[in-house]
């Protein structure tokens, strides 16, 4: 077995990849239950990919084939029903895990300097997630398929001049049809997860460049020599990262957080295999009930409503009377987090020793992203359409709030090292 | 933290309240009460399926032998008693009538019922198959008070004779006005109609089961998912205790 591994450590760095990324990878000791997500979606990444090849195995992409294809996987393959309801079910949970992931970055800092580009690889998976979702929706070609992919692309159909030819580019066709369909399936099974795998792998490689950071905010990583030996963990960890630092306050990667993770999988699992199993549809939030009716082009749904994991943007956009400025303000929602580095000023890192304004509005925030998110599933009612102006305005007011407060914040005193 | 979760809750339930009040006028749906494990009342639902609705309604994504066999039916029974059109057992449900006829006799196409429990619920079938009442004015001299102006003739009227909008004379306020009370047939179906109820919950059942014929399967497994699972969350546990001895 030595051996064996030595024969490979000559032609491969094997056990170097092995200890710089896992088991001389120091992690923080302080990770809280914040820190499951990442874990959790790299989970979730490999069932959508498994589950994804077993459906193409028996999908039909055309307009005539897709819906029935789909009812043939759900009845007549053995087990269709449940690669399908994985993958399904997969979609929303992805996304569940990644605003969690991503918020848990808002709450302590783990954007600032020096993990901003970790944070835009991090926005990057998060654009392309939402394109491989919106793509994949239109596959099963029912009728929310089928409208909420036209009113998606017909967005792009405001951007002036460019407009009309973008959406035509974009459809394939004038209307929707088996032409969209056939380059959104190529799109949804080749292109965006080869992707989403390479961004994956730079979000990863950004972080272990740059140390995790944890719910105190402070570093692990202190200069070189101002550490006694006696307080320094007795555990290896690769010289790439004790070369130039004392690492203090940290164990392993692997074995330690893998088999603690292990517990938070397990009950992750809890949660999605029970909407697998026993609520698949989710009430009509993961699989919308008009979807069971196969795409007429020729039949408005009464409520064209896209899935949960859009709505705060859909909220967003229809809260604006202008067509455009909805649109620039839909997209601006996510420009916003994509710049979130360089709009928070501040020096400290979590929320823990940041000002009483600083804790609020951040709840702000998040109760804002989840009022969108409800208001975009409920057809635009007057009262509706008010509350969503002022949710919409409550989520960019974060981002403004932030920039100018941040600079001269009157934040805690932060610890020297991780607290116990 | 907490007065995070706590103010998202509180908003979350002042929206709520904001919905109820939102909500537009519609007809209330009964609830159905099917039960998936009732094989009798899947059974006579399926006859009423293939006997009442199968002439226009399709059940293109079902196949006969599945549903036999899932139902508890023989299948030289079921090929004799509930196939009607010559097809082979392993075929899907489909029907002779052309999409373009439909048109011309309905002015609409009618459509495939396969799924009809997954997009509209099964309150919604239930209530609508006990909401047609005589209105001279349309095609075919009735109406639906739950799909207004539906295209479809009151199919199971023999069943059910003929339903009228039935009103009272009640006193309110010291003056005597007539007060809707609901559709009521006039006695002249084979059933009665507490069993014209059981009939269409009977239906119902069956397209439930047709919406989602794997739910009992998929409910059956889901348990076993979850010992595995529990299992394995304390074998996890105690794995992370073992390993985290080294750290304290």
């Amino acid at each position: 077995m030595n051996k064996l591994i030595a024969w490979f450590d000559e032609r491969i760095p094997m056990t170097k990849t092995w200890n710089i990324h896992l088991a001389q990878y120091p992690a923080p000791k302080n990770f809280n239950f914040w820190y499951i997500f990442g874990v959790l979606a790299t989970l979730v990444l490999v069932n959508q990919i498994l589950t994804g090849v077993w459906l193409t195995m028996n999908y039909v992409p055309s307009a005539e084939g897709a819906f029935a294809s789909v009812e043939f996987i759900m009845r007549d393959i053995e087990y269709g029903w449940l690669l399908r309801y994985m993958h399904s079910t997969g979609a929303s949970a992805f996304f569940v895990v990644v605003y969690l992931h991503m918020f848990r970055g808002m709450m302590y800092g783990s954007y600032q300097k020096p993990r901003e580009l970790l944070w835009v690889f991090g926005m990057l998976i998060f654009l392309v997630l939402m394109a491989e979702a919106f793509m994949g929706y239109l596959l099963p070609w029912g009728q929310m398929s089928y409208w909420g992919a036209q009113v998606i692309i017909s967005l792009f159909g405001a951007i002036p001049i460019i407009g009309d030819d973008l959406t035509l580019w974009i459809r394939g066709d004038y209307v929707i049809s088996g032409a969209t369909l056939n380059r959104f399936f190529a799109l949804h099974v080749i292109a965006l997860p080869l992707v989403l795998v390479i961004l994956v792998f730079l979000h990863i490689i950004a972080l272990h460049e740059v140390g995790s950071n944890n719910p105190e905010g402070v570093s692990i990583k202190k200069p070189k020599g101002s550490v006694p030996d006696s307080e320094k963990p007795k555990f290896t960890f690769h010289e790439r990262f004790t070369k130039k630092y004392d690492i203090v306050d940290a164990f392993p990667f692997f074995p330690y957080y893998i088999v603690k993770d292990l517990v938070g999988v397990a009950i992750f699992l809890f949660f999605f295999c029970y909407v697998i199993f026993f609520a698949p549809a989710m009430g009509g939030l993961f699989l919308e009930p008009p979807n069971f009716e196969a795409a007429n082009p020729l039949k408005t749904p009464e409520h064209i409503a896209p899935v949960w994991y859009f709505t705060p943007f859909y909220a967003i956009l229809r809260a604006v009377p202008d067509k455009l400025l909805g649109v620039i303000l839909m997209f601006g929602a996510i420009v916003a987090l994509f710049v979130l580095p360089w709009l928070d000023r501040g020096k400290v890192r979590s929320v823990r020793y940041r000002s009483t304004f600083h804790k609020v509005n951040l709840t702000v925030f998040a109760i804002s992203f989840i009022a969108l998110g409800y208001l975009g599933l409920k057809p635009a009612t007057e009262v509706y359409t008010m509350f969503a102006r002022i949710f919409t305005f409550l989520y960019f007011a974060f981002f403004v709030l932030l920039f100018f407060y941040s600079k001269n914040e009157n934040t805690k005193p932060v610890p020297e090292r991780i607290t116990k | 933290m907490k007065q995070l979760i706590k103010s998202t809750l509180l908003v979350a339930a002042s929206l709520w309240s904001v919905a109820t009040l939102a909500a537009g006028p519609t007809v209330p749906l009964d609830k159905a009460n099917v039960d998936l494990h009732d094989k009798a009342s899947l059974q006579r639902g399926a006859q009423l399926f293939m006997n009442y609705c199968l002439g226009c309604h399709s059940m293109q994504y079902q196949r006969y032998n599945r549903t036999f066999r899932d139902l508890e039916i023989p299948e030289e029974l079921g090929v004799e008693n509930l196939q009607f059109t010559g097809e082979k057992v392993g075929d899907l449900i489909t029907n002779a009538m052309a999409t373009e006829d439909a048109g011309n006799w309905f002015g609409t196409a009618a459509p495939d019922l396969t799924l009809v429990a997954r997009v509209r619920g099964a309150d919604w079938i239930y209530t609508y198959l006990r909401s047609f009442y005589v209105d001279e004015s349309r095609p075919f001299g009735v109406n639906n008070t739950v799909f207004p102006n539906v295209g479809m003739p009151h199919v199971l009227e023999e069943l059910q004779g003929i339903p009228r909008k039935t009103t009272e004379q009640r006193m309110i306020d010291g003056e005597m006005q007539d007060v809707y009370v609901g559709i009521k047939t006039d006695g002249s179906g084979m059933l009665t109609e507490a069993e014209y109820d059981q009939a269409a919950l009977d239906l119902t059942n069956f397209l439930v089961y047709t919406g989602e014929p794997m739910m009992l399967e998929q409910k059956r497994i889901g348990w076993y998912v979850f010992g595995f699972l529990l299992v394995f969350l304390i074998f996890a546990v105690l794995l992370k205790r073992e390993f985290f001895k080294d750290v304290k």
